[in-house]
């Protein structure tokens, strides 16, 4: 009984069932997959996550932004005149979260690789890039880079999601692929 | 002392401290009134998420969702498991509790806390998620009152080792502790450990909302809130898989198949199990993958171990002392005749295949650092903890309820046929909506979201048909679990106020009030507990082996190792990132 003291006053030197014993080491040895997987992925993977990032102010980040939105803009979008940035192939290009939008739009060519920084403005946000299906926490005061490689052309949707006050659901960004 | 302070249950045969009892119930009173606030406000948030009929609007639904997630995993579950504490220490000990006038203190303090939060909640200022990440504020007192009621679970914490101190000191019991306490002791270091955490974080984080600190690094608050976060659902697992072992005790004399091979799978989660903390930080900035894949995967994923050898030990033992019954027919006799109308039970059992197979599966997958891309966030994430905590831990809470109502409160349970329906109405609804949501959120759609047509956004997004459908649909599991859910809350509290008394004789508020009737504890110690009778476990006799648990345990790996590489497959289709 589960609920009783062990019935016998030595119960760690009772044998182990058969079954159970198979199992532990069947589990274990998957487990031992599991975990090699993650290394492996890294070596032979293509997506795996940076580990390069920054600490930034809202104000250097911003900066950063208009500095390229400024050279880089080929037309606005919407009639909030949102720009449409298109930065050269492997270029830094720079993507800021805010209450509520991610700011610009971004236009890249298929199969060119960029450095995509992002950061937020003020809380914490979540670059969920729609159908593709890639999520990233974005916090305040950190610069997160990672290397994208867009691999099909069309409009794609940033969501956020992560919650951000009573604006959230109206969060969104495009990235444009050529 | 001459005070009679014990009472025997005579149908459970259980002994009872009049102080450990009503805390128990002091308790269990909390949570249930806490899973009943919790869950109205989770079937709102469902009513609204539903894309046809979007029920609250933006603002009422994201403090609905914060009252829902804080009040259910916080305030309910912590709550019952106080009253699992003092069942699994003086109960099962036999022993008086330690410092029960501290307990009650302890009692008072989560009380007011889980009121001071729920009253800032309804204030409309703090709605920040349970996971309050900074910079975005709530009001001090919503703080306040998550502190307040950590310290009092702390303080229920303590009383339970110093019970266990009692009882050894007393020489309450013979030999070791029991498996169930043994779970529970793990619980307990698992709760200390979080609230612990949860200080290091709240009580900076209340200065910050009441000025006295500038900044809260934003990374740092979640390396630690998820301390708190995350291990406050370890306990969870620790408790319910205790009162798995607990009603396989009761409900069939089932006896652990070895003691070692449980026990040591507890002990794996007291060292391991603390580390997926950092299942919630795998996407974020300033962390490198090093840290992220040891932590993630608890060290070589040997908490996921501990938990898939419980998931065969917990069956196994039911299979072993059903095929002592005679249930010795093929692989299945022993479950096909097992009690399925005993909700305490049926509960119990689909409490474990549905943590087990999809709670434990969909966790460990997208625990996986880089399949955590394709899952970070979306509504995959609640759907998964819902088969982990509101099927897992709350089904196996509620289960235990029916088997503690006429033991503790000495009530018949009301309503026999409904209790008997209760478990798969609520197990049913809660399953149908985490299929759906799994399906939603392996398409992208979002976490914490009120409108995901995004209708007033200044850039459009549609998401594919069929995650819009699913999540529509996802609505009718949610209703179903709901109303299986509002029953329990209704068969608890009614069979309290309406259940037939079992002890003849009992006044209105003694035969469920806060004490019962003095006369009924006549015991001033009862007898020192044995040791459990020797008895065949099954050890090589072919008639007992657990074959079907096996049987059981390989289809869960195949499900298991199918679902890792189909998401593995998946992962590699997205654009090359590095």
């Amino acid at each position: 009984m589960s609920i009783m003291p062990p019935s016998r006053r030595i119960w760690w030197n009772e044998p182990i069932h058969k079954i159970e014993i198979t199992w532990v080491i069947i589990a274990l040895v998957w487990c031992l997959v599991l975990f090699l997987w993650m290394p492996y992925w890294h070596v032979y993977g293509k997506q795996n996550l940076s580990n390069e990032s920054y600490k930034t102010t809202a104000e250097l980040f911003e900066a950063k932004t208009e500095a390229m939105v400024e050279k880089y803009t080929v037309r606005t979008e919407t009639d909030g005149e949102i720009p449409v940035v298109a930065p050269p192939a492997g270029s830094d290009v720079y993507l800021l979260g805010r209450l509520w939008d991610w700011y610009p739009i971004l236009e890249l060519e298929q199969g060119k690789s960029y450095r995509l920084h992002m950061s937020s403005l003020d809380y914490q946000h979540g670059f969920s890039l729609q159908p593709v299906n890639i999520n990233l926490q974005i916090l305040p005061q950190y610069e997160t880079v990672i290397t994208l490689t867009p691999s099909r052309a069309g409009e794609y949707g940033i969501v956020c999601n992560e919650y951000c006050g009573v604006g959230h659901h109206q969060m969104l960004g495009k990235i444009i692929v050529k | 002392m001459a005070v009679n302070m014990f009472r025997r249950c005579p149908d459970s045969g259980l002994y009872f401290h009049k102080s450990a009892e009503s805390l128990m119930k002091a308790h269990a009173v909390l949570g249930v009134v806490f899973l009943l606030i919790g869950g109205l406000f989770g079937l709102l948030v469902a009513l609204t998420r539903a894309p046809g009929i979007h029920l609250l609007d933006a603002e009422t639904f994201y403090m609905a969702l914060t009252t829902h997630g804080t009040a259910i995993l916080i305030f309910w579950i912590i709550a019952f498991e106080m009253a699992v504490l003092y069942f699994a220490s003086s109960t099962l000990l036999r022993c008086r509790p330690a410092a029960p006038a501290i307990g009650w203190l302890g009692f008072v303090l989560m009380l007011l806390g889980s009121v001071i939060t729920t009253i800032a909640f309804f204030r409309g200022n703090s709605s920040v998620m349970f996971t309050s990440y900074v910079p975005m504020p709530a009001e001090p007192i919503f703080y306040l009152g998550l502190i307040l009621f950590a310290v009092g679970a702390l303080i229920g914490c303590f009383i339970f080792l110093a019970t266990l101190v009692v009882a050894k000191s007393e020489n309450t019991y013979d030999g070791s502790i029991p498996l169930v306490t043994f779970g529970a002791l793990t619980a307990t270091i698992i709760a200390v450990f979080t609230i612990a955490s949860g200080a290091v974080i709240l009580i900076p984080t209340l200065l910050w909302s009441m000025g006295f600190i500038s900044n809260i690094d934003p990374a740092m608050y979640r390396v630690v809130w998820w301390a708190l976060g995350h291990s406050s659902q370890q306990i969870n697992v620790a408790a319910h898989v205790s009162i798995w072992y607990a009603i396989a005790a009761i409900v069939f004399g089932a006896k652990p198949m070895s003691e070692k091979v449980s026990r040591g799978a507890f002990l794996l989660y007291i060292l391991f199990l603390q580390l997926a903390s950092a299942h919630h930080i795998l996407t974020d900035p300033g962390i490198s993958s090093t840290w992220k894949v040891f932590n993630t995967s608890y060290a070589m994923y040997l908490a996921v171990l501990a938990s898939m050898i419980h998931g065969l030990t917990v069956p196994g033992c039911i299979e072993v002392a059903q095929r002592k019954k005679g249930y010795t027919n093929g692989l299945f006799e022993w479950l096909r005749k097992a009690p399925w109308d005993n909700p305490v039970f049926s509960g119990m059992f689909m409490s474990l295949i549905i943590f087990g197979f999809i709670g434990g599966i969909t966790g460990v997958v997208m625990g996986t650092e880089q399949i955590n891309l394709i899952i970070h966030n979306t509504i995959f994430v609640p759907a998964h903890f819902h088969a982990t905590v509101a099927v897992g831990t709350t089904l196996a809470f509620m289960s235990i309820t029916f088997f503690l109502i006429p033991v503790v409160f000495r009530r018949k349970l009301i309503w026999p046929t409904l209790c008997k329906w209760q478990p798969y109405l609520f197990a049913g609804g809660m399953t149908i909506m985490i299929l759906l949501l799994l399906g939603a959120g392996t398409l992208g759609v979002p976490r914490r979201h009120w409108d995901v047509n995004f209708t007033d956004a200044a850039l459009q997004f549609e998401f594919a048909g069929t995650a819009i459908s699913m999540l529509g649909m996802a609505v009718v599991g949610s209703i179903i679990g709901s109303i299986g859910g509002a029953l329990f809350c209704l068969i608890a509290v009614g069979s309290l106020i309406f259940g037939e008394k079992l002890d003849k004789g009992a006044t209105f508020l003694s035969s469920f009030g806060f004490p019962m009737a003095a006369s009924s504890y006549d015991i001033a110690q009862p007898d020192k507990l044995e040791l459990a009778p020797i008895e065949d476990t099954g050890h090589g006799g072919e008639a007992t082996e657990a074959k079907g648990t096996f049987v059981l345990a390989l289809v869960f790996l195949a499900t298991f190792v199918i679902y890792f590489f189909i998401n593995a497959k998946y992962l590699s289709s997205l654009w090359p990132m590095s």
